[in-house]
């Protein structure tokens, strides 16, 4: 370092990286001040309640007396001594693998099919698909049409039609709860995803699909496989963020179609294992150590798929 | 699509427009399969319609219709007959439903839209590491955060009161993340650039330049918060009587009494119809924003 040099702005490369960073920090001050009403609630009510929850799991806390450690207790009654719990991560398993691609490909093909209607038929058929995810206390209605009773729609038409003797207890009969229960998550899947599969494929350059037919593309699928998803997939991957966290968080569906819990615990999933430990037992200590390993699973499933989704039209 | 013409396979033309890679077989199937899955999205949305007309008679009639014959809005009066039994006045309610809901999206939308402007447009260091934990949030839900969060609120002694529900919810993620995206995207630098070289503050530029420019963004983050809040029913932090909500008071009202099905349709009406209503309304506007702004570039 030369002592004797002329008074002059100094350039970025005379800098170190830390006295960059920190003029850069200076000038732009605003920033942090602009996020930062956000940010304090999002640390507070997100960030904060997961690093808890993984420390809290280590104790016996139970809202009333002082927690002492118990180290990987929780976590050895979880997989060993629960099996409960096991039954809960297989059925939040099952869901999960079902719902959660199917939702998926269900609004991204949709998305895609409406795409080339005409703007006011696409507005009205995205109503129409996007209505019961946000109808939150619709869901009753399947109770009604799968009602226990012979009033109930489906069992009404089954005996008038001889084919059963008398009505089925849909929500109650452990061969019919886990299908009915996807049917219903799968009719109100066509949420957030589904507008943003809209949204991508409107926004997709045009002369792409000109210049790929001029490259030989022959078909639909091929320009769906090299064009049409490669350019959207940012959407693709939030898409699938979004189907994998509401699958795994499967739970609320279930409760509000067949009770809780549900006949001999076959649509029991891991939600249910949280609200029962959490919310009626106060063993708060247990309860984080379930809602740990939920949150291991999400986001281990959610890195996983994101690998493999970068590989789209490769 | 019947007026389609096919002069040749490759020539496929559309209101004029040629149509690239689209086989009539593939047109058909595609619109079959639509027909099919609206039937099943729609069918049921318009029982629950059909229900809450049904007089008692038809509610309970062999075999089950589908569609009814002597249409009644008595479901509709009962409903409002056993809302005048309830303990606390129902128009409170219905009061403390509207007011969380409206500070809940009014402070997401402050709160996250000038985050999502620094996020995207300020060139601070240490953005990239606040966004990606955003991303990371996108990855698990409430049902992760329930327990500690519970601690959280009580500890701050925000049981039974408004702010449990309200202050959580400005700092949901998914509005700031879709904003974010939107701002970066569709706000170039050179026209906060211009607004900043005549002495604008920043304030002054995002609030004049750049949030007008990103309406879609808004109205989806107004649609999301509001979902969640409106049906914000029996919540966990609220005890009072005074203080809970609409879709828990009917939830109520349902449950402490048999043979009210033609009413629970009725409210199962109400309840679908206001967020569905909030959609027909932002969509077009979506719609419309996203149609002028698609021509500029």
């Amino acid at each position: 370092m030369s002592e004797k040099t002329v008074k002059r702005p100094v350039a970025r490369k005379d800098m170190s990286k830390l006295q960059w960073t920190l003029k850069e920090m200076r000038r732009n001050y605003i920033g942090y001040i602009f996020i930062l009403p956000f940010m304090f609630i999002f640390f507070l009510f997100t960030i904060v309640p997961v690093a808890l929850s993984s420390v809290v799991s280590l104790t016996d806390f139970n809202l009333l007396e002082w927690p002492n450690f118990v180290f990987m207790d929780n976590y050895i009654r979880l997989f060993l001594d629960d099996d409960l719990f096991i039954t809960a991560v297989k059925n939040t398993i099952i869901f999960a693998v079902i719902t959660g691609p199917s939702s998926y490909l269900l609004s991204l093909f949709t998305a895609w099919f409406i795409n080339e209607l005409p703007p006011k038929v696409r507005a009205v058929i995205t109503l129409i698909f996007y209505a019961p995810s946000i109808s939150g206390g619709a869901t009753m209605i399947w109770t009604t049409l799968f009602a226990n009773d012979s009033y109930g729609w489906m069992n009404g038409w089954l005996l008038k039609l001889g084919l059963i003797q008398e009505p089925i207890l849909w929500f109650q009969n452990t061969t019919y709860i886990v299908p009915l229960c996807i049917m219903v998550s799968l009719w109100t899947s066509l949420g957030t995803s589904f507008l943003a599969f809209i949204a991508g494929l409107q926004g997709i350059n045009r002369s792409l699909f000109e210049a790929g037919s001029m490259d030989g593309i022959k078909n639909r699928w091929q320009e769906l496989w090299y064009i049409t998803l490669p350019s959207m997939k940012d959407q693709l991957m939030f898409g699938a963020v979004m189907a994998i966290t509401g699958a795994f968080g499967y739970g609320g569906i279930v409760t509000s179609l067949c009770g809780f819990p549900s006949t001999d615990y076959v649509a029991y999933t891991i939600s249910h294992h949280l609200d029962d430990y959490g919310g009626s037992r106060y063993e708060i200590g247990y309860a984080s150590a379930i809602s740990f390993v939920l949150f291991l699973m999400m986001m281990g499933c959610n890195l996983l798929i994101q690998k493999l989704l970068r590989k789209v039209g490769q | 699509m019947a007026k389609t013409h096919i002069k040749d396979k490759k020539m496929r033309t559309r209101n004029h427009e040629v149509v690239l890679n689209r086989s009539v077989g593939g047109d058909l199937g595609i619109n079959i399969f639509l027909v099919i899955m609206g039937l099943f999205m729609f069918l049921p949305m318009l029982y629950t319609v059909l229900q809450s007309l049904k007089p008692l008679d038809e509610l309970f009639y062999y075999p089950p219709r589908f569609f009814v014959r002597n249409p009644t809005l008595k479901n509709y009066s009962d409903l409002l007959r056993l809302m005048g039994t309830s303990w606390v006045p129902f128009s409170r309610y219905i009061f403390n439903t509207v007011f969380i809901t409206v500070c809940g999206v009014a402070g997401q939308l402050v709160f996250a839209s000038i985050a999502a402007y620094a996020l995207s447009k300020i060139k601070f260091p240490g953005r990239g590491f606040f966004f990606a934990l955003i991303r990371y949030s996108l990855m698990f839900n409430s049902t992760v955060t329930g327990i500690t969060s519970f601690i959280i609120i009580s500890y701050l002694g925000w049981m039974d009161s408004y702010l449990a529900i309200i202050v959580p919810a400005w700092g949901t993620t998914l509005g700031l993340y879709l904003m974010k995206q939107f701002m970066e995207s569709n706000i170039t630098d050179e026209m906060l650039e211009s607004a900043r070289m005549d002495g604008a503050t920043e304030l002054r530029t995002f609030w004049t330049i750049a949030m007008p420019m990103v309406k879609p963004a808004w109205l989806t983050l107004i649609i999301m918060s509001f979902q969640g809040l409106w049906q914000s029913g029996s919540s966990i932090y609220i005890h009072s009587e005074q203080l809970k909500t609409f879709s828990y008071a009917i939830s109520q009202i349902l449950a402490t009494s048999i043979a009210r099905a033609g009413a629970a349709s009725a409210s199962g009406v109400i309840m679908m119809i206001v967020p569905i209503f909030v959609f027909v309304i932002s969509q077009s506007n979506v719609i419309e924003t996203m149609g002028s702004s698609g021509m500029k570039d």
